[in-house]
C-alpha cells in the first residue's frame, strides 16, 4: 500500500508492506537514517520521533496506521531553537561517544525542554528513562540537558 | 496483511462484526513487537488510533476512561492515586505516549500495571459489538487466564468505568529498575473511606490478577477500629498480618523475571507499605 507523511515539513510518500514499522519506512523507504534501529521493541529509544507532536518509538508505530500523520525526526531538529540548542549542548558537553543513541536522545531531550524548559535532575532522569546509552554513563548527557536549558 | 484505520466506533464495530478474526491495534507496544520479530502475522489489523470515541475521558461522579486513552493522559487527568502511580510506572515517556488502557485490557497480561488498580477499584470493563448492547464485566470476569480475556471475537474494549475512591490508595511495583520494567510483582490497595470499602489486588503473582479477600476483610477491620475518617498508623503486628494474608493469596510461579519465593516475599513487603500509606492518607 501507499502511505504518505509530512516528515520534517516535507510531504513524503512510499510504497510499503502493511506490516512495516514507521522506523523501517523512514530508514529503508525514505532514506532517513538518523533514527536508529536497535531493539525493535520500544526498549532502547534510539528510534525516538515525534508523531503528531507525541514522543514515541518509531519501531512500535505501524506505518500503515500512521498514514497522513506529521512526523518529526532527528533530521528535523535543527529547524527550531530548542532542537539546535540540544544538538550544540550534546557536542559541547561530550554527550556523544559512539553516537548510536544520540539521535534518540536529541529528540527526547528536545521534547522534554519544549514542555519543561528548566527541568530538575529527577525530571530529566524520568524523561530520559526510555533512552539507553551504553557508552557515556549518562552524566554528560544530563549535563548537556542543563546546558541546553540554560540557553533557552 | 490488511490494515484498516476506521474513524468512528460504529465503523470499527461493523468491521469487527464482518471480519471477526481482525486483530485490534491500539498503541502498538505489544502487537508491534510481535510483528517486528515475526512472532505474529495477523491477516487483518485494525488500527484504533483514529477512533475519536475511544479517546473520551470523563472524571466526574463516575470515571469513564476510553480504551484509547494513553498512560500519559491517565496520569495527567485521572485523580485516583493508584491509577496515576500505575500509569507512571509503565515503560518510558515514549511507551506512555503510545500505550493505552484498552491495550492493557486487551493484552490481558497478568503483569499489566493498570489491571490490579482496576480490580481494586471494582472497575467495570465496557465492551461492545455492532450487534449487541454494551457488556460490562468486572476484572475477575474479564481475565480468564494469562493473556486470555473474555472478549468475543466481534467485540472491542471501549472503556473502563469506576467510582473515584478518594486519596487513600497505593500502587506498588517490584522490578529491576524504576522505568522500562515488566512487573516482577505489583499490587494495588484502594481504601474508599466514604464507601467504607477496601480493594486489594495483585499482579504478576498468578495466572490472572488476584484479589486478596482475607486481607481486604482484615484491613476493613483495621479502618473500622481506627475510624474511617481519620488517618492512623497500623501496628507492626497488624501490618505483618496484612502482608502475610496477601502473600497467602498469591499463586506465583518461577519464571525469567523472578522466583515464586521472591514474589511471595515482595508481595508481603509491598502490602505492608501500601497499608501504611493508605492508612496515613485521608
Amino acid at each position: 500500500m501507499r502511505v504518505s507523511f509530512e516528515v520534517n515539513g516535507r510531504q513524503l510518500a512510499a510504497d510499503v508492506w502493511e506490516g512495516e514499522s514507521l522506523l523501517y519506512v523512514l530508514r529503508e523507504r525514505l532514506g532517513l537514517w538518523g533514527s536508529k534501529n536497535a531493539c525493535e521493541q520500544g526498549e532502547c529509544g534510539s528510534c525516538s520521533v515525534l508523531l503528531d507532536g507525541q514522543l514515541v518509538c518509531a519501531c512500535l508505530v505501524l506505518a500503515a496506521a500512521a498514514d497522513g500523520s506529521r512526523v518529526r525526526t532527528v533530521e528535523g531538529m535543527e529547524a527550531d531553537r530548542v532542537g539546535r540548542a540540544v544538538q550544540e549542548a550534546m557536542v559541547e558537553a561530550g554527550g556523544v561517544q559512539c553516537g548510536f543513541c544520540t539521535p534518540g536522545f536529541v529528540v527526547s531531550i528536545a521534547d522534554l525542554l519544549s514542555k519543561d524548559p528548566h527541568p530538575g535532575v529527577l525530571a530529566v532522569r524520568e524523561a530520559l528513562a526510555g533512552n539507553i546509552c551504553r557508552c557515556t554513563g549518562y552524566v554528560r548527557i544530563f549535563e548537556a540537558v542543563q546546558k541546553a536549558a540554560s540557553r533557552l | 496483511m490488511e490494515v484498516s484505520s476506521p474513524r468512528t466506533l460504529a465503523e470499527a464495530l461493523d468491521e469487527m462484526g464482518a471480519q471477526p478474526a481482525t486483530v485490534p491495534l491500539a498503541g502498538g507496544t505489544d502487537l508491534m513487537v510481535a510483528i517486528n520479530f515475526g512472532r505474529e502475522r495477523p491477516e487483518r489489523v485494525m488500527a484504533l488510533r483514529r477512533v475519536e470515541e475511544l479517546h473520551e475521558l470523563t472524571v466526574n461522579r463516575r470515571v469513564r476512561c476510553g480504551a484509547g486513552v494513553t498512560y500519559t493522559r491517565l496520569l495527567e487527568a485521572v485523580r485516583d492515586p493508584a491509577m496515576v502511580q500505575a500509569a507512571r510506572t509503565v515503560g518510558s515517556p515514549q511507551i506512555r505516549n503510545a500505550g493505552t488502557l484498552g491495550g492493557n485490557l486487551g493484552t490481558c497480561s497478568p503483569a499489566g500495571d493498570t489491571l490490579p488498580v482496576l480490580a481494586a477499584l471494582d472497575a467495570e470493563v465496557v465492551v461492545r459489538s455492532a450487534a449487541g448492547a454494551e457488556r460490562r464485566l468486572n476484572l475477575g470476569e474479564w481475565m480468564r487466564g494469562p493473556k486470555k480475556s473474555a472478549r468475543r471475537p466481534e467485540e472491542l474494549v471501549v472503556a473502563a468505568e469506576w467510582d473515584p475512591a478518594g486519596s487513600s490508595q497505593a500502587f506498588l511495583k517490584a522490578g529491576t529498575r524504576n522505568a522500562m520494567v515488566i512487573a516482577v510483582a505489583n499490587l494495588a490497595l484502594v481504601v474508599d473511606r466514604v464507601r467504607r470499602r477496601v480493594g486489594l489486588a495483585m499482579g504478576s503473582v498468578g495466572p490472572t490478577i488476584l484479589r486478596a479477600q482475607a486481607a481486604e476483610d482484615f484491613a476493613r477491620g483495621l479502618f473500622e477500629e481506627a475510624g474511617w475518617e481519620r488517618p492512623h498508623r497500623p501496628s507492626p503486628a497488624a501490618a505483618e498480618r496484612f502482608g502475610a494474608l496477601c502473600a497467602e493469596a498469591a499463586a506465583p510461579i518461577d519464571d525469567v523475571r523472578g522466583t515464586a519465593a521472591y514474589r511471595r516475599h515482595v508481595v508481603a513487603v509491598m502490602a505492608r507499605r501500601a497499608l501504611a500509606r493508605t492508612a496515613a492518607a485521608v
